[in-house]
């Protein structure tokens, strides 16, 4: 597996193939803590925020909202205590990116955070990491209490004013708990559900006081547009596009891994084929699912020749999204009526419970599955799907339930040839 | 929901449950007061609670249930409530090495099934289903973000990547 930097100097990924990148020497010795230093030297809570509004920051976790205007929603003059929570919670089907910033440069995780709290006053900050990568927070554990007797976390951080804790803390298995809500319920000590919105986390969020949500790679981005000002990190990407993205690549490709590419990279084709070295075996690109399991599957020919640059804009033109940069490549011997019958099986399974469009419409789309893979499709079954996937889209509590009906409805559309395949099989 | 949390009150169980509570040595105690400190509210270290429960228990049984209640405040319910909505909880028995295969869609194009049918093969059981002996439980899960390294495999916390049946036989010939 390969992590490297393409189209650009590593920024994110620049010190994760040094030796002992994980401790805090290799960490303060290549650029680390300048930033926080640079923050408490004499700049403002207003001062950080207005810099990471310049940088056209977009969270990383998948939703790609302006982190900048996330963090200015934060009331002043609230008086409860405020909280900076980062999602290390990566569950995305496709998306391993967050876990090898975590697992070779914890301490780019932690002064993003301490950074992000000075920015919105908080004291108290969390990661949440999914229970499954265990070993990361073993490792963020070591590297806090690393920091922590540099006088980088707890009391009067680097003789400053300024006080911050930083807690690693467990998931359990739950990909619901990737959602902003869900995680601060699960981080109450309770089920995983989501929450009405408004009120937003950041006037109502962990213990009904204002947090701040961000994903790691928002918030590892965060020490670098400091040092390097927001308007400089920003012109790295496009417009509205700001900065480098990490794209974590898998499937049929020759050299899949995590890649660091400026935002507004030209072009996808030129990513698959020469970058990670196109297909193995000779075989076709068939398929492109761009951004995690949860955005709209794309055809070899809408990538092919159409110069797809790979940033927030690019894609949605192409019919698609950036989401979480999650890069899952199909070959041709891939059945998109299989590979769209496994992430459906995957959003039953994670589908909380707590909505009934959700809950029901993602078991009742898994049985149409199952009974056509049996060999009992019936023509109209493709339609039976569509509606099913309408009457969750828009309709359920959060977001997972769209997750879950737009991968159907582009692969029905994009690929009907491997669904009516399977639909004349029928027994009818 | 969240604003009523401060206001939770030590309570005593309602009803007699038939089961004595878990009880943990003073090294665990100390381990479990470590979580504890880390949040102004305590049920907030439930999940990392369980985790220890079920690491000295081989699962989170009834008296550790019942144990967690009490240091926590909160009833048997309140326990059984969050444990049931998490698939890392094992409120039944599971083997000594818990063999989870990730079936999602990286791993499956790359061929994660044949991972599965190999270890059942090896093993003589059926994903969901644990050795006679209690040292292998074989579960199918869902993305375990190893998606780049397929397919793979998790056995209890440690990652086992690229995996090939010649790598799995090394890996399951290794554990004691």
């Amino acid at each position: 597996m390969r992590i490297e930097a393409i189209g650009c100097e590593p920024l994110q990924l620049r010190r994760v193939h040094l030796e002992n990148s994980r401790s805090l020497d290799v960490y303060r010795k290549n650029g680390g803590y300048e930033a926080l230093k640079k923050v408490l030297d004499g700049m403002s809570p207003d001062d950080v925020i207005s810099e990471v509004k310049k940088s056209a920051l977009r969270g990383r976790g998948g939703a790609g909202f302006p982190t900048g205007m996330k963090w200015s929603f934060v009331p002043k003059d609230s008086p409860k205590a405020k909280y900076v929570v980062c999602n290390a919670d990566e569950s995305e089907p496709g998306t391993f990116k967050d876990r090898y910033l975590m697992e070779r440069d914890p301490h780019m995780l932690i002064e993003g955070m301490l950074i992000a709290a000075y920015a919105l006053s908080s004291k108290l900050t969390y990661i949440y990491t999914r229970g499954e990568y265990r070993y990361l927070i073993d490792i963020m554990d070591v590297a806090i209490e690393e920091a922590r007797a540099a006088g980088l976390v707890g009391n009067n951080i680097l003789g400053s004013n300024f006080s911050c804790e930083v807690h690693t803390h467990t998931g359990a298995g739950a990909y619901i708990c990737g959602e902003e809500t869900a995680l601060l319920s699960s981080l109450e000590g309770m089920r995983g559900h989501p929450r009405m919105k408004p009120p937003f986390p950041a006037v109502s969020g962990l213990y009904a006081s204002p947090t701040v949500v961000n994903n790691v790679e928002t918030l590892t981005a965060v020490p670098d547009i400091i040092r390097m000002g927001g308007e400089a990190y920003q012109k790295l990407g496009t417009e509205k596009s700001g900065g480098t993205k990490l794209w974590s690549v898998s499937g049929h490709v020759n050299l899949p891994g995590v890649y660091e590419l400026p935002m507004g990279y030209d072009d996808m084709e030129k990513f698959i084929m020469e970058d990670c070295q196109g297909i193995p075996n000779g075989k076709k690109l068939k398929a492109v699912i761009p951004g995690g399991s949860s955005v709209y599957i794309m055809r070899a020919d809408q990538i092919f020749g159409k110069d797809v640059r790979m940033d927030y804009e690019g894609l949605v033109a192409a019919g698609s999204s950036v989401g979480s940069g999650g890069f899952i490549v199909m070959d041709e011997t891939v059945d998109i009526f299989e590979s769209t019958k496994n992430l459906t099986e995957f959003y039953k399974h994670e589908s909380c419970g707590w909505c009934t469009p959700c809950r029901e419409g993602t078991d009742w789309l898994v049985k149409v599955f199952k009974r056509i893979a049996n060999g009992d499709g019936r023509p109209e079954d493709a339609q039976l799907m569509l509606d099913l996937c309408d009457n969750i889209e828009g309709k359920s509590f959060c977001p997972l339930g769209d997750a879950a009906a737009w991968p159907i409805q582009s692969a029905i559309k994009r690929f009907p040839e491997d669904f009516r395949k399977h639909l004349s099989n029928g027994n009818n | 929901m969240s604003t009523t949390l401060t206001q939770i009150k030590p309570l005593s169980q309602p009803v007699d449950l038939g089961v004595e509570a878990a009880t943990f040595s003073a090294q665990v105690e100390a381990e479990i007061d470590r979580h504890l400190a880390k949040y102004p509210v305590m049920r907030s270290a439930i999940l990392p609670l369980m985790f220890i429960v079920q690491r000295e228990r081989g699962y989170l049984d009834p008296p550790g249930v019942l144990y967690l209640a009490n240091r926590l405040s909160l009833r048997v319910t309140d326990i059984w409530e969050v444990a049931t909505f998490y698939s890392m909880i094992n409120t039944s028995p599971v083997g000594k090495y818990h063999i989870q295969v990730c079936k999602t869609l990286s791993c499956k194009i790359r061929g994660a099934g044949k991972i599965t049918e190999h270890c059942s093969k090896k093993l003589g059981i059926k994903p969901g289903e644990t050795t006679a002996d209690g040292r292998f439980t074989l579960s199918e899960v869902e993305c375990l973000g190893s998606c780049g390294t397929a397919p793979m495999f998790q056995i209890n916390f440690d990652y086992h990547e690229d995996l090939t049946p010649e790598k799995v036989d090394q890996i399951l010939g290794s554990l004691a």
